[in-house]
C-alpha cells in the first residue's frame, strides 16, 4: 500500500484534531485525505462568479438560468453565499442567500423583488433540488470534514490523473444519500468525480468536475500567496431520472473585499 | 396387411397407417422443432401491451410523459380498523412505513401525510416542515393540527386521505429504467408486498391493501400465471373426462391427448421463434387450442368407431375415417382459422396476437389430426364392442322436429330475432380495472381505494401557453384556475391537482397566511418568482418537471376520478374539450392518460371487429359456397352463421351489457367455430338430396350421420371455454361465457331452425336418377364427394 507522505507539522496538526473532532467511524487514512482536501482549501476569505445553469431533461430538452454567485469563507463552520438571478427575465433579482451549517438546518433568506420582501425560509431540506436542478443544497454547500464519516477504498486514475477513492457516510440523518465515493487527486487534493447514492444504496447520479483552475489568495497570516483549485464546470447526471445539470462558471474573482455586512437579509434588496 | 387398405388412398395415409412408427417419429421431429421455440417464450404484463406503437392516445400519453416525469407508482392504502387514521399509532406507523418505503427499488420519491412538506407563514418567516418530522411527541394539539391540515390542503384531501380521515395513502414513486422490463416492475411488486406482510405482522390492528400502477402491471402478471397454472390443468382434465366418456375408449382418449399435447406445444413454440409474448388475452392460446383440437379428434376417432363397429377392422376403419373426414376437417379448420384471423383486425397488439396463434394452432390440430392421430391409432390395441345403433335418438328426433316444423321454425325465429334486437343495447366499456374479477385482492383493494379515497380513472391535461415561461402570465393562470375549478366541479372528480393551487398557496404564505390572499398574482413576475421560490423548498425527488416542462410554457393538470368506465370517460374528455373551445380557444390541449388509452382502444376496436367479422362472414361464405357447390346453400348457411352472434350478443345485453376489447372479439371467433356445424350439417344434408332423397329423408340422414357428433363438439367447446369463467380476469372470464352462449345457440339453430327451414322453404325437388339408394343405411361420406 503506497503511503501518504504529509509534511510533520501538518501530520501533528491533523493528530491534535483528529483526537477532538467527533468523527468515530472513520478509518485514519480517508479522514487524513479529507482533513487535508480541507485544509488545503482554508483562507480563500470571499470570491465571486457568473455561472450558467443549463437543465437537461431525458429528452435532451434544455433550460438555462444565469446568476451571480458570492462565498464567504466561514471558519468553524459551513460557508456563506448569495446567488443573485439575472435571467430569466421574469425572476431577475431574485436574490438567494444561505448560511450553511455543518449540523443542523441552513439559514436561508430569499428575496423577492416583484414582492419587495425578503423572506427568511426554515427548512431542513438540504437532500432537496437546488434551484430544480440535479444538484441537491448539500452538493453545493461547503465541505466540512464532520460532514462525513471516511473509509478509504483505494486509489484509481481518472483521465490520466492519479486519485484516492474514498467513500463519505453523511453524518447528518437529513442528508438524502446513504453513501458518497469521491475520487481526490493525489497532488492537489481535488475532488475530479463523486457518485452519489440513494437512501437505498442504489447509484442516483454522478458528478463530474473539470477545467480546474488556480486562483492565488494572500494569505493574511504569513503574508504569502496560496494557490486555490475552482472547477470552472460541475456536470451532474442523475441515473435514475435521465436528467442532467452543467455548472459553468466563469469570471471566478477571490478576494473581492466581500465582508459579513454583505451576506445581511437586511443587504438581500440592495443585492445585485 | 397392404390388401386391408382401400386402393384409392393418398400415398401418404397409408404411410400413417401401415408405417406408424416411421410417422409418429417424424411428427415428432416436426414437433420437437417447432416446440422448442416455446423455451423462448416470457410473460408481459405491462398493460402497454394492449396498445400498438402507433395507437394515438398511446402517442399522445408518450408525448405527455416525455415532457413531464415518466413514473409508475405503489400505493399503500392505511386502513386503521379504529376508522381514525390521526392516532399515535396509525401516524407513527405511516412515518415509520413512509420511511421504509424509501428502500423500495428504483424508487424516486416516497408521498405520505407524514412527509408531506407543509408551508406556513410565521411573520416575515416561510416555514416548510414535515407534516410530522418526529413521532415522539405527540400532544392532541398537534394531532389535531396535523388532522386539519390533511383535510383540507387540496394537495392531500382525495388524493393521499379520505375526507372522513379514515384511510390514507402511502404513494411510492418508482422510475424503471426498463433495461430489463421483466424483473424490474416484479422487483418492486416484490418489495411492496414484503413491506405490507411486515407491517401488517407490525399493526395487526390496521389493513394495508395496494394499488397503483406497478400493482396492476403485477396484477395482469401474477393472474395470467395463476390463471395458466389452475385453468389448464383444469382443462385437461375436464376435456379427458368428456373424451373418455363420450367416446367410451380410453386408449382413443389418450391418443387425443397425445394430439392435443403436441398441438399446444408446437403452437406456444411458434409463438417462442416469433417472440410473441404471453399476455394476458394470449394466456387463453392454449385453452382454446385444446378446445379447437379436439373437435378433429372427435371426428376422425368417432368415424373410426363408428366403422369398426359396423365390423371394419380398425385399419380399415381409419382408412375410412380419414376418407370421409379429410376434407369436412380441413374445411372447418380453414374456417375456424379465417374466424381467428379476422382479430388482425382488431387495435390491439395482444388480440391479433391471439388471433394468429389460435390460427396456426388450428393449422398444427388439422395436421397432427390426420398423421400423429392415426400413427398412434394404429399401434394402439384398440378395440370395440357391438352397440345398438347410438343414432336412433338423433332419429327420433329428426322425425320430432318434421312433425312440429312449423312451430320450431315460427317459434325459434321469433326468439332469435327477439334476441337478437337485444344485441344494439350492449354498451362498449374498457376499464382495465374491470379486466379483474371481483374476486381478485387486486379488484379488491382498488374498489376499497375509489370507496374510500379516490378512483383509479384519470385524465391528465396538458395545457400550452406558447411561449417560453409562459405558464407565469396571469391571463394563462386564470385560465387554468378556471379550468381547475371547472374540474373540481364535475359530479365525477376525485382530486385534480394543479400549479394553481400552488401558486395561491404561496400568495397566501407571503402574505403571512392572510386567507383573503389565497389567490393568484396579478404580475408575471411575481408568479414567477413564486414559482422559483416554491421550486427552492421542495424536498428530495420532486421537482416541477412532473407539473411544468423544462422551458415553462406548459404545465400539466393531473385529474382523479371515480372509476369510469369508458363511455363516461370519452364524454368526459369530450365535455372538457367543449369548455377549451369556450373558454380558452387559443390554448393547446393534449388530453391522455392510461384510461384514455384504454376507453378509445375498445372504442375503436368495436369498430374494426365489426369489419373483421363481415370480412370473416364474407369470405367464410364464399368458401362454403364453394364447398357446398351451391350458393343457395351458401346463402341458407349464412342463416346458422350469423343468427347465433346476433343472438348471443342480445343475451349478452340483457344479462350483462357490456363489451369489452375481449368480448368484442367473440363475434368472428364464435363465426369461425360456429360454421363448423354448418359445414357438416349442410354437407350431409346436401349429399342425401343429391342422391334423389326428399327433403325430410336427407334432414334425417344429416341428423343420424352427424347430430351426436356436432351435440359432442359443441360440448367440448362449451366446457373448454365454460372454464374460462373461472379466470381472475372478468375479461376472460366474460369472453369464455360469451362464446359459450354462442356456440350453444349456433348448436340449437343448426338443430332446429336449420332443418326447420329447409323443410319448409327446400322442397324443391332433386332431378337425379340414383333413387335406388335412397333406402340404403345412411352411411357417413365426405363432403365433396360425388
Amino acid at each position: 500500500m503506497k503511503k501518504i507522505y504529509l509534511p510533520i507539522s501538518l501530520t501533528v496538526a491533523l493528530m491534535s484534531t483528529a483526537v477532538i473532532s467527533p468523527v468515530l467511524a472513520s478509518d485514519d487514512q480517508g479522514l487524513t485525505i479529507m482533513q487535508e482536501r480541507k485544509l488545503r482549501d482554508t483562507g480563500w476569505r470571499s470570491n465571486e462568479a457568473t455561472l450558467e445553469m443549463r437543465l437537461t431533461n431525458a429528452q435532451g430538452q434544455t433550460s438555462t438560468r444565469n446568476l451571480r454567485m458570492k462565498s464567504l469563507e466561514v471558519k468553524g463552520d459551513g460557508d456563506k453565499s448569495l446567488s443573485i438571478f439575472d435571467t430569466p427575465h421574469d425572476v431577475k433579482g431574485t436574490a438567494f442567500l444561505s448560511f450553511s451549517h455543518v449540523t443542523g438546518a441552513d439559514d436561508q433568506w430569499l428575496y423577492l423583488p416583484a414582492l419587495k420582501r425578503v423572506k427568511r425560509i426554515a427548512s431542513r431540506n438540504k437532500s432537496g433540488p437546488f434551484m430544480g436542478s440535479e444538484f441537491a443544497y448539500e452538493d453545493l454547500s461547503s465541505f466540512e470534514v464532520e460532514k462525513y464519516n471516511y473509509r478509504y477504498l483505494g486509489e484509481a486514475d481518472i483521465g490520466g490523473e492519479k486519485t484516492w477513492k474514498i467513500e463519505n457516510i453523511p453524518t447528518d440523518q437529513y442528508s438524502g444519500y446513504s453513501k458518497l465515493i469521491t475520487w481526490i487527486d493525489q497532488q492537489h487534493y481535488r475532488v475530479l468525480k463523486t457518485e452519489y447514492y440513494d437512501r437505498k444504496s442504489a447509484l442516483l447520479k454522478t458528478l463530474t468536475f473539470s477545467n480546474y483552475q488556480a486562483y492565488e489568495v494572500r494569505q493574511e497570516l504569513d503574508g504569502e500567496n496560496k494557490r486555490f483549485w475552482r472547477a470552472n464546470l460541475l456536470a451532474v447526471e442523475n441515473h435514475q431520472t435521465g436528467k442532467s445539470t452543467q455548472l459553468n462558471f466563469s469570471e471566478y474573482r477571490f478576494d473581492t473585499g466581500l465582508s459579513e455586512a454583505d451576506f445581511n437579509k437586511s443587504k438581500l434588496k440592495r443585492a445585485r | 396387411m397392404q390388401n386391408t387398405s382401400p386402393p384409392n388412398v393418398a400415398k401418404w395415409q397409408i404411410w400413417v397407417v401401415e408405417r406408424p412408427l416411421i410417422s409418429l417419429f417424424a411428427s415428432l421431429l416436426i414437433l420437437f422443432a417447432f416446440a422448442f421455440g416455446a423455451s423462448k417464450l416470457y410473460f408481459d404484463g405491462d398493460y402497454r401491451v394492449f396498445f400498438g406503437p402507433d395507437n394515438p392516445q398511446l402517442q399522445a400519453f408518450e408525448r405527455m410523459q416525455n415532457v413531464y416525469s415518466k413514473s409508475d407508482a405503489v400505493s399503500f392504502i392505511i386502513a386503521p380498523k379504529s376508522g381514525n387514521v390521526f392516532s399515535d399509532q396509525t401516524l407513527s406507523q405511516i412515518h415509520q412505513m413512509t420511511k421504509e418505503s424509501w428502500q423500495t427499488p428504483y424508487s424516486t420519491r416516497v408521498d405520505s401525510i407524514t412527509n408531506f412538506q407543509h408551508t406556513r407563514a410565521e411573520e416575515d418567516d416561510l416555514l416548510v416542515e414535515d407534516l410530522l418530522l418526529e413521532t415522539n411527541l405527540l400532544s392532541p394539539e398537534k394531532k389535531d393540527a396535523i388532522r386539519q391540515v390533511a383535510l383540507t390542503q387540496p394537495e392531500l384531501l382525495n388524493k393521499l386521505v379520505g375526507e372522513n380521515g379514515a384511510v390514507t395513502i402511502i404513494n411510492v414513486t418508482v422510475q424503471l429504467p426498463e433495461i430489463d422490463p421483466l424483473t424490474e416492475g416484479p422487483a418492486v411488486a416484490a418489495f411492496a408486498k414484503e413491506l405490507k406482510t411486515k407491517y401488517e405482522a407490525l399493526y395487526p390492528d390496521t389493513d394495508i391493501r395496494m394499488s397503483g400502477m406497478v400493482m396492476l402491471n403485477d396484477a395482469f402478471a401474477s393472474y395470467s400465471q395463476s390463471d395458466s397454472s389452475t385453468l389448464v390443468p383444469g382443462m385437461f382434465l375436464a376435456i379427458l373426462l368428456m373424451l373418455a366418456f363420450l367416446l367410451r375408449s380410453i386408449l382413443s382418449t389418450i391418443a387425443s391427448l397425445a394430439v392435443i399435447i403436441a398441438t399446444i406445444a408446437a403452437t406456444l413454440g411458434v409463438s417462442g421463434w416469433l417472440g410473441i409474448p404471453l399476455t394476458t388475452p394470449t394466456v387463453n392460446v392454449p385453452t382454446i387450442v385444446m378446445t379447437l383440437a379436439v373437435a378433429d379428434c372427435v371426428h376422425i376417432i368417432s368415424s373410426m368407431l363408428l366403422a369398426m363397429r359396423r365390423g371394419e377392422t380398425k385399419k380399415q376403419a381409419i382408412h375410412s375415417s380419414l376418407g370421409i373426414n379429410l376434407k369436412p376437417v380441413f374445411i372447418t379448420s380453414v374456417t375456424t382459422a379465417i374466424g381467428f384471423l379476422s382479430l388482425n383486425f382488431s387495435d390491439s397488439p395482444p388480440l391479433r396476437d391471439l388471433g394468429n396463434l389460435v390460427a396456426v394452432g388450428m393449422l398444427f390440430a388439422f395436421l397432427f389430426s390426420i398423421t400423429l392421430l392415426p400413427a398412434l391409432l394404429s399401434i394402439m390395441p384398440i378395440k370395440v364392442k357391438a352397440q345398438p345403433n347410438p343414432s336412433a335418438n338423433m332419429a327420433r328426433f329428426a322425425l320430432w322436429v318434421i312433425k312440429k316444423q312449423k312451430q320450431v321454425l315460427g317459434f325459434g325465429i321469433i326468439t332469435v330475432i327477439a334476441l337478437a334486437s337485444q344485441a344494439p343495447n350492449n354498451q362498449v366499456n374498457d376499464d382495465a380495472l374491470k379486466y379483474f374479477s371481483t374476486d381478485t385482492t387486486f379488484r379488491q383493494d382498488s374498489d376499497f381505494m375509489a370507496e374510500h379515497i379516490s378512483g383509479m380513472t384519470t385524465l391528465e391535461f396538458g395545457l400550452d401557453s406558447g411561449a417560453s415561461n409562459g405558464i407565469n402570465d396571469p391571463a394563462f393562470l386564470s385560465r387554468l384556475a378556471e379550468f381547475t375549478e371547472w374540474l373540481r366541479a364535475q359530479p365525477e372528480t376525485d382530486h385534480v391537482l394543479s400549479l394553481t393551487d400552488t401558486i395561491k398557496r404561496l400568495n397566501k404564505n407571503m402574505h403571512g397566511d392572510d386567507p383573503s390572499q389565497y389567490r393568484l398574482p396579478d404580475e408575471k413576475e411575481l408568479a414567477a418568482q413564486y414559482l422559483l421560490m416554491y421550486e427552492m423548498s421542495l424536498p428530495y425527488g420532486l421537482d416541477l418537471n412532473n407539473q411544468i416542462n423544462i422551458d415553462k410554457s406548459a404545465t400539466r393538470i393531473v385529474a382523479t376520478f371515480k372509476n369510469l368506465g369508458s363511455i363516461e370517460i370519452l364524454a368526459l374528455e369530450h365535455r372538457a374539450n367543449t369548455w377549451f373551445e369556450q373558454h380558452a380557444p387559443n390554448l393547446q390541449v393534449d388530453i391522455a392518460s392510461t384510461s384514455s388509452m384504454f376507453a378509445h382502444v375498445g372504442e375503436r376496436n368495436m369498430g374494426s371487429m365489426l369489419i373483421g367479422t363481415a370480412f370473416a362472414l364474407v369470405l367464410i361464405s364464399a368458401l362454403l359456397g364453394v364447398a357446398l357447390r351451391s350458393w343457395r346453400l351458401g346463402l341458407i348457411s349464412l342463416l346458422p352463421n350469423i343468427l347465433p352472434g346476433l343472438a348471443g350478443f342480445g343475451l349478452w345485453a340483457l344479462v350483462n351489457g357490456e363489451i369489452n376489447l375481449a368480448l368484442s372479439i367473440v363475434s368472428s371467433l364464435t363465426l369461425g367455430i360456429v360454421v363448423d356445424d354448418t359445414v357438416h350439417f349442410l354437407s350431409k344434408y346436401q349429399h342425401a338430396r343429391k342422391q334423389g332423397q326428399n327433403t325430410e329423408q336427407s334432414v334425417i340422414y344429416a341428423f343420424t350421420s352427424v347430430g351426436r357428433a356436432l351435440v359432442i363438439t359443441t360440448l367440448v367447446i362449451c366446457v373448454g371455454f365454460g372454464i374460462l369463467t373461472q379466470s381472475n380476469f372478468a375479461m376472460n372470464a366474460d369472453m369464455g361465457l360469451l362464446t359459450s352462449i354462442v356456440v350453444m345457440i349456433a348448436l340449437l339453430i343448426d338443430l332446429l331452425i336449420l332443418p326447420a327451414f329447409l323443410l319448409v322453404f327446400d322442397r324443391k325437388p332433386k332431378l337425379t336418377t340414383s333413387i335406388e339408394t335412397s333406402n340404403t343405411e345412411p352411411k357417413l361420406t365426405s363432403l365433396a364427394n360425388p
